[in-house]
């Protein structure tokens, strides 16, 4: 469905990307880990159009993203979840979903867009009790459900997440987690950018292990779990076998 | 609905009731600084692009059909469409390049533009007439009635007012509203959702020229009489005071400040060579104490009296 080929990007003079490859297959859950600064945001954020300073290959289907402004690229059936949720904060949360369609607004597909709206609300049950609320108001978790709500409002076919889980409760945690597992039961696709590994690896088919603008491990999500480097650089399990020798 | 009712009743009422033909032309410019600083509101409260330039619109407007009447003898009726879509044009132009600014910078660059036009008309003398402008402009007339004196240009002004009302009010509510609305917040954010921003705020910006272009017209045939100095630097800044004093983003907030603006100085004028110092005191009072604009700060200090008057008696009781 996805597929990037030897990708490179560019901040300034600065190269953030050197050359990754990775594919998102229909209906799949991928997780892409590493560490802060390893370039995860960056490649979400080349793929969604919002930098465009790329090179490489990049396909969605069966046609190039290259030269793309984002409006082309959400038209196409690709959404961004960006980092740090970008809400529209003074704005009602209905308004900040209706925004999420706002490409699709348009005489015959209104109807639809309002059904949609249903849907969403009944996903996040949360979002219909304070729909007239201010966005800002609302709290991390509640602000990401609506992140999440205002790019499905798009209807995309790939639903790119930058760090839903950054800086929330465990328990919002898995109420994310949850909400990915069920939007890939509905047939889904996932690419999802993560450092809270266990979590994202957890519901995964396939991974990717970023590490400074270089996929440096790939494989099935499963595999990746049990990878004792893996286990070592981000999930912070054998901690003591890491460090022994040293002290 | 009910709300606009109102606004019509005003209007007639005070067409009315008023017949000095001074309070009638002061109340006419009310409503022609109404449309410049609604014009700007939609640019920069609501879709937050500064432009200290927007007296320019204003100018080529009332020049440009100033100019078709004088020169070429076309009705006004005929100039004004031209007229429209001639400064729609020049909107659309000077916007390209200059919407790719932010911040400080659309702010020195919209003021440049300002500068420009009105050196234009001050120094292009074989055809705007350079300092002394423009004479014998003629007056709108429709069969036999002139909008030249009395109620009838009130009515043509504040009728245009309360429709341009109407047109933003539906615009804001719409998806273009909410886009103009995302735009303020983050332009990046707005991209993400897929709107195309460069687009929007261009439209925006053509929108609001478009309308100064429409005022121009209404007071170049309403005073038939132009120079370049009603279209100077300070006009724009003028117009930056109404939309920012009256309340950004609000549409209501529009009237409110030209009316403050256009009216505060005739009030001064008893107090002669303090006029100016009183004039900037009660603006920045304004700011200091109702910095959301006048419309919200009156709606909360409406709001504060109402809760207190409710709270009270319980206070007694205890």
């Amino acid at each position: 469905m996805l597929r990037l080929r030897n990708v490179k990007c560019f901040y300034g003079r600065i190269q953030a990307i050197s050359g990754v490859s990775l594919s998102v297959r229909q209906g799949e859950i991928i997780a892409l880990i590493g560490a802060n600064g390893a370039g995860k945001s960056t490649l979400l954020q080349t793929i969604s159009g919002l930098l465009s300073t790329w090179e490489g290959e990049i396909e969605f289907g069966k046609s190039s993203l290259a030269g793309l402004k984002p409006p082309e690229i959400v038209q196409r059936g690709i959404s961004l979840v960006p980092e740090g949720r970008m809400l529209f904060p003074p704005m009602s949360v209905l308004d900040n979903l209706k925004l999420g369609a706002y490409l699709r607004y348009r005489g015959r597909e209104r109807n639809q867009v309002e059904k949609d709206l249903e849907e969403i609300q009944d996903l996040f049950p949360v979002l219909r009790e304070r729909s007239r609320q201010a966005a800002g108001t609302l709290s991390g978790g509640e602000q990401q459900m609506l992140a999440m709500g205002r790019a499905l409002m798009a209807r995309p076919k790939l639903l790119l997440l930058d760090e839903p889980s950054m800086g929330l409760a465990p328990f919002m945690v898995q109420l994310i987690v949850e909400t990915l597992q069920k939007l890939k039961e509905s047939g889904m696709t996932l690419l999802l950018v993560e450092q809270n590994a266990r979590a994202a690896l957890q519901i995964a088919d396939r991974g990717y292990v970023l590490e400074n603008g270089r996929i440096v491990l790939d494989g099935p999500a499963q595999e990746l779990l049990a990878d004792e480097e893996v286990k070592r650089a981000y999930l912070g399990k054998d901690y003591r076998e890491f460090t022994d020798g040293r002290m | 609905m009910y709300k606009r009712l109102v606004f019509i009743a005003v209007i007639v009422l005070t067409g009315q009731v008023v017949s000095n033909p001074y309070d009638l032309q002061l109340l006419t410019f009310i409503g022609i600084n109404t449309l410049l600083a609604l014009g700007l509101n939609m640019v920069m409260g609501y879709a937050g692009q500064i432009s200290l330039g927007h007296a320019a619109f204003f100018g080529l407007g009332a020049y440009t059909s100033s100019l078709l009447t004088i020169h070429l003898d076309w009705s006004p009726w005929l100039a004004l469409p031209f007229t429209l879509v001639f400064v729609g044009i020049v909107a659309f132009l000077v916007a390209l390049p200059m919407l790719r600014l932010s911040g400080y910078y659309l702010g020195m660059g919209t003021l440049a533009f300002g500068m420009i036009v009105f050196f234009i008309f001050l120094q292009w003398r074989s055809l705007t007439g350079g300092d002394s402008g423009l004479i014998g402009i003629p007056p709108l007339t429709l069969g036999p009635i002139s909008f030249e004196f009395g109620a009838a240009p009130f009515y043509l002004v504040w009728g245009i007012v309360f429709l341009s009302f109407i047109v933003c009010e539906r615009l804001i509510d719409s998806r273009i509203g909410r886009a103009l609305r995302s735009l303020h917040d983050s332009e990046r954010a707005s991209a993400a959702v897929g709107i195309n921003t460069s687009r929007l705020k261009v439209q925006v910006f053509v929108f609001g020229g478009v309308l100064a272009a429409l005022a121009g017209f209404l007071y170049a045939h309403m005073v038939t009489f132009i120079s370049p100095q009603t279209f100077d630097f300070l006009m724009s800044v003028k117009i930056v005071t109404m939309v920012v004093i009256g309340g950004m983003a609000s549409v209501w907030g529009s009237l409110f400040g030209a009316a403050l603006l256009t009216l505060l100085p005739e009030w001064l004028h008893v107090f002669a060579e303090y006029e100016m110092i009183i004039y900037g005191l009660i603006l920045v009072v304004i700011m200091i104490f109702l910095p959301q604009g006048l419309t919200r700060g009156l709606l909360d200090i409406y709001e504060h009296f109402k809760s207190r008057r409710k709270t009270l008696p319980k206070s007694h009781e205890g």
